[in-house]
Parts: C-alpha cells; sequence; structure tokens
C-alpha cells in the first residue's frame, strides 16, 4: 500500500514535540474573545448585549441561512460585542466575556440516555448537531449540519478523516487514543443519518496507536479502520476519497457527487458530546507547539481563549518568528497575538527565526520538481509562467482554479519562487474576472 | 496578557510556512561534485592543463556573470553557482590545448550573450556551455586538435606545442571505419577527446551521484543514450553490429552530453513525456549528424537543436489533472 495518491511530499513531520503529550484541560483565563465567524457561510449574530450575564454552553450568536451558533464556552458577564482581531487577519464582530471562573451551566444543557438517543430521527439529530454549532473541525469549518442535510440519501461511502498531515498537529492523534469510544459512538450516530453502505476512518500509518485505539473501539461496529501512507497532503478531501476508494472527485464537484462525505474526526467527537452530553461546541483540543516552545502541549482550550494565554502556558523561549494559526503548511500567520481560538483552530504553531526562508526575486530553473508533487497533477512550472501574461484565459488554460494551495509546490522549489502564494492572487484574479 | 503588552515583530505571510532542504545552490552544487570524477580523470590522462583549463573556464564564468550584475545594477545570483557549472561543462566540452583566450571569449560569450542577455537562470533557451562551445568552433582547428593520451605525452600548462596528436574514435567512425580503440579503453577513459568526455565510468560515477541525490531523472539520459545504441545497432557501419554500437555509445561526447547537458533543468522540458521524446529525438538527430555530417561529433548540435524544440515539447505530456478520470466525468 504504497500508493496512495499522485504527488506529495514528506515535510518533516515534528510531531515529536507532542505526539506523546497527553490531552490536558485547559483552564479559561478572566476574558475571552468569542468571534461570530466561526465557519463558513453567513456570519452569527450576536444575541447579547454588553453587560449580559451569561452562562456556560449559552447561545450567545445565530443567524439565519448557512450559519450555526455559537455558545459562551465559560460563565460570566459580556464585556463589550465589538469587532476584534480574527485568525483569518480580518477584524470580526466578536463577544468578548469576563470570565466569573463559576462555570455556572446553562439550563438548556441536558444529558440524553440511550434510550432516547435511540428513538431519535436523523432529523432530530441533525437539528441537535445545528444548536449545538458543529463545524468541520479540520479546518475548513464547514456546517456539520449542512453538510449532512445535503448528504442524506446521497451517500454510499463515509470516510472520517484522522490522517492529520500538516506536520506539529498531534490534536486528533491524541483525540482517537485518549477519545476512541467517543469517537466511535459520534461515527455511529453519523451512520444512522446517512445510512452510508460503507464507512471508512482514513488515518496515516505513523499513529499506529491511534489506529490500534481505533480498531479496538470500532470492534464489529463495520466502521473499518485504515491506515494510509503518512504523506502530505493525505488529509486533503479529494486525496484522502482517492486513498481510500480509488475514486477521484471530478474537477470542480463536490465529494457528493461521486457519494461520498468527508468529515474530520474531532467532529465525530463533537457530535457525539452534543447528542449525548448535550454539550455544545465550545472547546476542542489544540496542539499548541512550535522550535521554540519549552513546553508544547495538546491542550483541550475552551473556544475564545487567545493565543497569547496559550503560548505563555507553553513557555516561549525567544523571539517568535511566526505565529500561526493551524500547521506549517496551511496555516495562516498571525499578527497579533490577541487573535482567540476559534472552532477549527487545530493548533497554534510558533516557529522561530531557523525557518526562515526567503529568496529576493526568485528565479525558476524548471526542474520540474512542482510538477513531481502536485497532488491535483497539475504544472506549477507553467502556471506560474501563466501569470506572468496576466491573460485569465491562458490562467484558466493551466488550470489555476484546481489548485487546493496545499503548498506542496512552493514547499518543494529550490529556486524559492512562492508558487501557490502567486496562484491564489491568480486565482482571485480569475473569479473576479468572472464577477464583471 | 503580556504577551500582547510587549511589541513583538512577527512575520505575516502566505503559506506554506514550511521550505523542503533542496535549493538552487544545493543543486548546482550537487552536479559539480557529480562532474568531479570526470575532472581527476582528466589530469590523469591529460595532465594539470585540463584541470588549469576547467579552472580559468570557471572563474572567467563568475566573474563575467558578477560584472554584468554589478555594472548592469541586476540582482546578483552568482551566489547559485550555476555559472561555474557552466564554465567547468564548457571547459569539458574542450580539447585539452584550447588556447585560454579562446575558450574566456567563449565563456564571455556564453555567460553574457547565451544566459544573461535572455534574463539570467532559468531563462535561458539554449544551455550555456553548449552553445559556447559551439561559438569555440570559430576556430576550428583549436577544436579538433587531440591530444594522444597519456602522462608521457601531456601538453604543458602555458605551451600546447610539440605535443603528439592522435586520431579520435569518433573520426574513425565518421569514415564508416571501426575505430582502432579497444572497447575499454573507450569506456575507462585512455582515448583522445576532450577534457570532459572521455571517460564513462567517471561520468557514469557522476550520474549515479547525480541519480541518488535526485537532482536528476534517469529518463533522459536512458532514453537519449538508448536511442543512440538502437540505432547504431540497426544501421552499422562496420561488420560488427554490437561492436559498432558499443563504440558509439562510448565515444564522443554521447555520456557527458545525455548526462550533464540533455538534463539540465532550464533548457529541456519538464513534462514526464516531453523529456522521453526529448531524450529519444536528441539521440535521432546525434545519430544522423554522426553518419552525414561534416563534422564527426553531433552530440552539441542534437542537444542545442532539441533546446530550441522545448516549449513545443512542453504541451506534450501534459499530465491528465486529478479529477478527469478517463471519459465518465461531465463537460470533459
Amino acid at each position: 500500500m504504497a500508493f496512495s495518491f499522485f504527488g506529495g511530499l514528506h515535510p518533516k513531520d515534528n510531531k515529536a514535540y507532542t505526539r506523546d503529550r497527553q490531552i490536558e484541560p485547559f483552564a479559561a483565563p478572566d476574558v475571552l474573545t468569542i468571534s461570530m465567524s466561526q465557519h463558513i457561510g453567513v456570519p452569527c449574530e450576536p444575541l447579547v448585549k454588553k453587560g449580559d450575564p451569561v452562562k456556560k454552553g449559552q447561545k450567545i450568536g445565530d443567524s439565519k441561512g448557512m450559519c450555526v451558533p455559537v455558545h459562551a464556552s465559560v460563565s460570566g458577564k459580556v464585556k463589550a460585542v465589538e469587532a476584534r482581531p480574527h485568525v483569518s487577519g480580518m477584524a470580526m464582530m466578536s463577544v468578548v466575556i469576563e470570565n466569573d471562573h463559576q462555570d455556572t451551566l446553562c439550563e438548556e444543557i441536558r444529558p440524553r440516555d440511550r434510550a432516547q438517543v435511540d428513538a431519535m430521527t436523523p432529523e432530530e439529530l441533525i437539528a441537535i448537531i445545528r444548536e449545538a454549532g458543529i463545524v468541520g473541525m479540520g479546518g475548513a469549518a464547514f456546517p456539520t449540519s449542512v453538510k449532512l442535510i445535503g448528504g442524506i440519501g446521497k451517500i454510499d461511502t463515509l470516510i472520517i478523516n484522522a490522517s492529520e498531515c500538516e506536520p506539529y498537529i498531534t490534536a486528533d492523534d491524541r483525540l482517537c487514543r485518549e477519545k476512541a469510544d467517543e469517537i466511535i459512538a459520534g461515527i455511529r450516530l453519523l451512520i444512522r443519518i446517512l445510512e452510508p453502505e460503507e464507512t471508512y476512518i482514513g488515518i496515516e500509518n505513523n499513529k499506529p496507536e491511534a489506529v490500534k485505539a481505533l480498531q479496538t473501539a470500532a470492534g464489529d461496529t463495520g466502521i473499518r479502520v485504515k491506515p494510509l501512507p503518512a504523506k502530505y497532503p493525505q488529509g486533503a478531501e479529494k486525496q484522502l476519497i482517492f486513498a481510500v476508494t480509488g475514486l477521484q472527485v471530478p474537477s470542480g464537484t463536490l465529494p457528493a457527487a461521486i457519494g461520498c462525505a468527508v468529515l474530520n474526526i474531532a467532529t465525530c467527537k463533537a457530535v457525539c458530546d452534543a447528542v449525548y452530553s448535550g454539550m455544545p461546541l465550545i472547546s476542542r483540543v489544540v496542539t499548541v507547539s512550535g522550535d521554540i516552545l519549552r513546553e508544547p502541549k495538546n491542550l483541550e482550550v475552551p473556544i475564545g481563549t487567545g493565543f497569547d494565554v496559550l503560548l505563555e502556558a507553553c513557555g516561549l523561549e525567544g523571539e517568535p518568528y511566526k505565529v500561526l494559526s493551524g500547521g506549517p503548511m496551511m496555516g495562516s500567520a498571525q499578527y497579533d497575538l490577541s487573535v482567540a481560538t476559534v472552532k477549527a483552530c487545530n493548533a497554534v504553531t510558533v516557529l522561530g527565526k531557523k525557518s526562515r526562508f526567503h529568496v529576493e526575486d526568485p528565479h525558476c530553473i524548471r526542474c520540474g520538481k512542482c510538477i513531481d508533487v502536485c497532488p491535483m497533477r497539475l504544472m506549477p512550472v507553467l502556471m506560474y509562467r501563466s501569470l506572468g501574461s496576466n491573460d485569465v484565459e491562458e490562467m484558466k488554460k493551466m488550470d489555476l482554479m484546481d489548485c487546493m494551495e496545499c503548498g506542496c509546490c512552493a514547499y518543494n522549489c529550490p529556486a524559492g519562487v512562492p508558487l501557490v502564494q502567486m496562484f491564489r492572487t491568480g486565482k482571485q484574479k480569475i473569479r473576479s474576472a468572472q464577477q464583471k | 496578557m503580556a504577551l500582547t503588552k510587549q511589541k513583538r515583530e512577527l512575520t505575516i505571510s502566505a503559506s506554506p510556512h514550511a521550505h523542503g532542504t533542496v535549493t538552487t545552490r544545493g543543486v548546482m552544487r550537487h552536479v559539480l561534485i557529480g562532474l568531479t570524477p570526470a575532472l581527476i580523470g582528466s589530469v590523469y590522462f591529460f595532465g594539470f592543463r585540463a584541470l588549469a583549463v576547467c579552472l580559468v573556464s570557471m572563474a572567467a564564468c563568475f566573474l563575467f556573470e558578477k560584472l554584468w550584475c554589478v555594472l548592469l545594477h541586476k540582482d546578483d545570483k552568482t551566489y547559485d553557482l550555476s555559472a561555474l557549472v557552466t564554465g567547468l561543462l564548457l571547459a569539458y566540452t574542450c580539447p585539452p590545448t584550447v588556447p585560454y583566450w579562446q575558450l574566456v571569449i567563449a565563456d564571455a560569450f556564453a555567460i553574457l550573450l547565451v544566459k544573461m542577455l535572455f534574463g539570467g537562470i532559468g531563462k535561458n533557451v539554449f544551455n550555456p556551455a553548449l552553445a559556447g562551445r559551439a561559438f569555440l568552433f570559430s576556430w576550428p582547428v583549436s577544436m579538433s586538435t587531440w591530444v594522444k593520451v597519456g602522462w608521457e605525452n601531456r601538453a604543458g600548462l602555458f605551451s600546447a606545442a610539440d605535443i603528439v596528436t592522435s586520431a579520435t574514435p569518433l573520426a574513425s567512425m565518421h569514415r564508416y571505419e571501426m575505430p582502432a580503440e579497444g572497447l575499454w579503453d573507450m569506456f575507462i577513459g585512455n582515448i583522445g577527446g576532450c577534457i570532459g568526455e572521455t571517460s564513462a565510468v567517471l561520468i557514469l560515477i557522476g550520474f549515479a551521484y547525480l541519480l541518488i541525490t535526485k537532482v536528476i531523472t534517469p529518463r533522459i539520459p536512458l532514453c537519449y543514450i538508448g536511442t543512440v545504441a538502437l540505432l547504431t545497432f540497426l544501421f552499422p557501419m562496420g561488420n560488427d553490429r554490437l561492436l559498432w554500437m558499443a563504440s558509439q555509445v562510448l565515444s564522443g561526447g554521447l555520456m557527458l552530453g545525455a548526462t550533464f547537458m540533455a538534463t539540465d533543468y532550464v533548457t529541456s522540458p519538464v513534462t514526464k513525456a516531453g523529456q522521453v521524446l526529448y531524450g529519444v529525438l536528441c539521440g535521432v538527430l546525434t545519430v544522423v549528424i554522426r553518419y552525414f555530417g561534416g563534422y564527426n561529433e553531433g552530440v552539441s548540435y542534437a542537444i542545442l537543436i532539441m533546446n530550441a524544440c522545448v516549449m513545443l515539447l512542453d504541451r506534450v505530456g501534459r499530465p491528465k489533472k486529478f479529477g478527469t478520470p478517463g471519459k465518465k466525468v461531465a463537460g470533459k
């Protein structure tokens, strides 16, 4: 099983920093900033105003359309409702909560027992999942309820993504090792909703303990754990589907077009929590790691905790060069450390000066190493050339829109050409040309 | 909260934030290392003049590129070592007796006109070293005087007079005669010829090094040499097919050209199918020129001609992008 998808590469995974670190609950800080933009789609409207008391798990934002609510992750008082720095680099409407450290639970949160859950219809389950504010926790933050509603009756293969191919991140690995039963329970709820013929958990084979834990927990449920070669970007949706089923998602379509649905493993755990314990998505496992931390950790972090608090807890050693939300391949660099964790933030990665790589005026040497690693089988070297011409038609012809921005080409480029970075600009040009 | 209070300089940029270990400079260093066995061999076969020619050529190329950048206020990229590779390869394609001044003019032509004028590394259409060699044929006598191989007959560092000249296997074969030299001599390099081309075994060591360090894939060299082997086997001009084929493969600049010049990133195609076609066509042209051309060597011109076709070959063999499995996909 050496072949799983075209291209890809093996960046230094740096997972050893946190691989053996148990998930620690992280005490909520004094102030939390809960963004109203925690998913793809319509941002939430704040449901509370300055001065309001809030309880842990209380809904504090919601809206109509493609939107799922957000909840207070602690109890306390609303300190402000205003735009604050967001991990995307923009300022977003946020509810700032002053923590009273009482953790007074919202009355609406009530656990359900097995019999109650077993009696529920798929629609009722989806309603719970929506109300719990669950989104895809692998990074895309697509509202899970929307994906499930769209998938009913159309899905024959359900794939749970536990690949975690980004360097440094071990949050999902630890979750599989420590909470395998909850994960499997969550997956069984998803199976009840989608009724797929086959269910797989795709996981890279560099996490043998997690594979074992999942296999044990899965038992005879029919959920198959599929170890895959460790290769970046194994966790990319289309590449994962190909590795598991051998099917290619047609260019420009979604996995549902070939009867597949992919959900992140942490999302499954959140589904289990929401349905059985009634707890909405108010905390998640975050890997805080990097090459200049004294004590990198896996932390169960309340949503809305500032990056600065997390870094302080892990002991910053020396000047950070970059602080990323996510891993080094696809994470976004932060300019303000007061940004807070969101539902899709699986890691905070701190890189020191020695990871700096910059070439002034890079010259492509046409080595073709970008073509070798492109998982979408594109030709970055020629796409790069088409950008120079500024000709939108030429860019389209080079399939620029099929680029999923995994960053393999730029990682591998000996000349240091910022390929994927330029492709993003090019894609934007194509999009704005199409809008005209 | 202390962290936000302090002023921190954080760098913002688009992902990815990690980079592989391979750099242009690293690639060029590997190529230089891969070329070293042949250099050592040339000193053994032709004396220290061979080394001097190589050093002069490398220094000249480096200085010309530096000069271009400084005088024209261009971004100085000499640290990528590519000028040294050009200099060394150009020296390799010259006889050890080549006059230094002619070589330096060829270096200037290669670096200034063929490489820098087109925009520097990555932008040139033709392989600078080979173009420089083609330019050197402005002095045909210098380029076709072959010293008899051997330490006792080595050329002096400053004077190339008083040396015994000899024929090369290629010259005999150009007259459709079997070469007088034995296969073993051709294999180890105990024959007359250009500085870096004579020893097949030392070039093969360099080839293996480049393969191991993943600088090149064997696609172009194998297609190139394979095509030459096949054609010379099918159409031998002597009575022993196998011997004719082996002599053709081991003589002249084929090994050197196929390994180190046809694989030049900048002037070869980027697609796999394009590379196969490029290698095969280089092979065909080489045999055609060797058989029917006025001059007995065809490698450098074959590669130069194919350099001009690279833009065309890049269109061939474009990989089928992910998400287009056969004809099942709608709209395709």
